[in-house]
């Protein structure tokens, strides 16, 4: 007992000092992150505005108007509207057809899972999965060709440009959108359909009038993460297409590794930025969806 | 009224099997073309489960491969020597920091890899300097890739046990913070430290973006070579990789799923 009398004022004297010495238990984590997540950060947005020799200019963000820039910058926001929209639609679709099955059945589980697995399967591998399936010689074109007489590429190979990359994408952001949306599905109760009906409501005024713009949050914002999603993607594309650079992560790439053009050592770092930029406005957007559905479907 | 809720369930029966079986396919063929593709050259398969002809005939694939399992552990590693004590210590004694570590845990979800390569470029040019530029080192930017679904992870193990509690118990029982750390919080929160090393473990094999542009090698850059001189192998070599993946990760959710389901009797 008298131990105890003893160290206790100990202790709050010593309060304040403890502050101090316990934030150097954090100093590793932050040294950490600020050496290899803060420094590359801001290389790259100080790295946008500065000169060839240093000193800042508007040169390279300047250069980001130049018209192959800006193509690959439209073609890249495509890419990603296009496939962030299907692979909405129809991840929508697959998460609404697992909500009306088993709640804890087998097909749910495995379905989940599954999409779990192939919302991380992008890159090299996923590139070479399309290869061998409607690649020149893959599995499906030589199939539709001999039994069908079919020629997947009679308008030209489009595997290796902006449809190809469409329908790559797609089957990373299916079950993305499964992943994001499901939760919000979960969050619609059978309570609202009885009540709609109990009122003379017909399935379509059920969907357009409470189902739709309870969900419309949500599917907006699922649809906007997987925007982002294709958009900062590089390693599926990098390994599909070898010629050219159509969207602005190959551009990146061609700054990175080409000789450099006198006074554009910079414009790689400007074109990041944009990207950032970009994926900053969406992820805004997103998190604002995101408190409204938590709102009303929490 | 129940005939209505019989005629809707036997409607959305049927919607669901045409999308399963319509996404079902799309989904599912392109890896029976893998397997179709990777089998057109009986030899394929025979030498890629025979690792000294392997790396006899594909030295880079041999290397990359290596290379690969080297990071993923050593991330692993990192990241937990790094997140784990941190993520304690700072539910322990810092609360009002802890936003700002989530924030900083979870920022590189919003900076694609690809604008991370172009800012770790120079950072690296000292890495070279310090520590030389073997593929190993690439473990430095992994670690930062993967923070934030390691930090999902373990914040949710923390989440879910009384942390202060435990603390206060060992330290008035005399234990030091060591102690309290490494013995008494860290064996509760076993199971999401495991998954947050899964899921390193199986971010680190996909990755591809900077090992390809920092000019080092992995499995995803070794395959991508590979491609270029031999379609076949590169496919089989592609679908290994991936049911690897597939194990490692249906592994996680299934560890997931239990750790849900004996919580909730309690």
């Amino acid at each position: 007992m008298a131990e105890i009398a003893t160290t206790a004022p100990q202790t709050v004297a010593r309060r304040p000092r403890l502050r101090g010495t316990a934030l150097l238990g954090t100093v590793p984590f932050f040294a950490y992150v600020a050496i290899f997540l803060i420094i590359p950060t801001l290389v790259v947005v100080i790295g946008a505005f500065a000169g060839d020799g240093g000193g800042m200019t508007f040169a390279n963000v300047k250069a980001l108007t130049d018209s192959y820039i800006l193509d690959a910058f439209g073609r890249s926001i495509l890419l990603s509207a296009v496939s962030a929209l299907v692979g909405a639609v129809l991840g929508g679709l697959l998460a609404y057809a697992l909500v009306t099955a088993k709640p804890r059945g087998v097909l749910r589980r495995i379905v989940t899972a599954a999409a779990g697995v192939l919302a991380q399967f992008g890159g090299v591998t996923l590139a070479f999965a399309f290869l061998a399936t409607i690649g020149l010689s893959g599995f499906l074109t030589v199939w539709l060709h001999d039994h069908l007489s079919i020629d997947l590429y009679a308008n030209g190979v489009w595997l290796f440009e902006l449809p190809g990359l469409i329908l790559v994408y797609t089957y990373f952001q299916i079950p993305l959108m499964v992943i994001v949306f499901l939760p919000a599905l979960d969050g619609i109760r059978p309570q609202w359909r009885e009540a709609t009906e109990s009122l003379g409501g017909t399935t379509w005024q059920y969907w357009t009038r409470v189902a739709g713009p309870l969900l419309a949050p949500a599917f907006l914002g699922s649809t906007l993460l997987l925007f982002a999603n294709a958009f900062s993607a590089y390693a599926t594309a990098a390994a599909l297409v070898s010629q050219g650079s159509p969207i602005i992560p190959l551009q990146i790439r061609g700054a990175l590794t080409s000789e450099v053009v006198l006074g554009q050592q910079n414009l790689g770092k400007a074109m990041a930025l944009g990207m950032v930029l970009v994926v900053a406005v969406v992820m805004g957007m997103y998190s604002l969806l995101e408190r409204r559905t938590a709102k009303w479907l929490g | 009224m129940a005939g209505v809720n019989a005629r809707r369930a036997s409607r959305q029966r049927v919607l669901r099997w045409v999308v399963l079986i319509v996404l079902g396919i799309f989904f599912l063929l392109p890896l029976a073309a893998m397997v179709e593709f990777s089998t057109r050259d009986s030899q394929t398969w025979p030498l890629l489960v025979n690792w000294p002809r392997l790396s006899g005939t594909y030295p880079d694939l041999a290397e990359g491969i290596v290379a690969s399992l080297e990071q993923a552990g050593l991330t692993a590693l990192l990241m937990l020597v790094l997140l784990v004590p941190t993520a304690i210590w700072v539910r322990l004694r810092l609360p009002r920091i802890r936003r700002l570590v989530e924030f900083l845990c979870l920022l590189p979800l919003t900076i694609p890899a690809i604008v991370l390569v172009v800012g770790l470029a120079p950072v690296y040019a000292w890495v070279v300097y310090f520590l030389g530029g073997s593929s190993i080192t690439l473990v430095f930017a992994y670690t930062i890739l993967v923070l934030p679904y390691a930090y999902r992870s373990i914040d949710a193990g923390l989440a879910a046990i009384d942390v202060k509690t435990l603390a206060e118990a060992a330290r008035s029982l005399g234990a030091g913070w060591t102690t309290v750390i490494v013995r008494v919080v860290l064996p509760n929160i076993r199971s999401a430290v495991l998954s947050a090393a899964f899921l390193s473990v199986a971010l680190v094999l996909g990755e591809y973006t900077i090992a390809s542009l920092l000019n080092r090698t992995n499995l995803q850059v070794s395959i991508a070579l590979l491609g270029k001189s031999s379609a076949t192998m590169s496919v089989a070599v592609s679908l290994t990789a991936l049911l690897l993946a597939f194990v490692l990760l249906l592994l996680l959710s299934l560890f997931g799923d239990r750790r849900k389901s004996t919580k909730e009797p309690a």
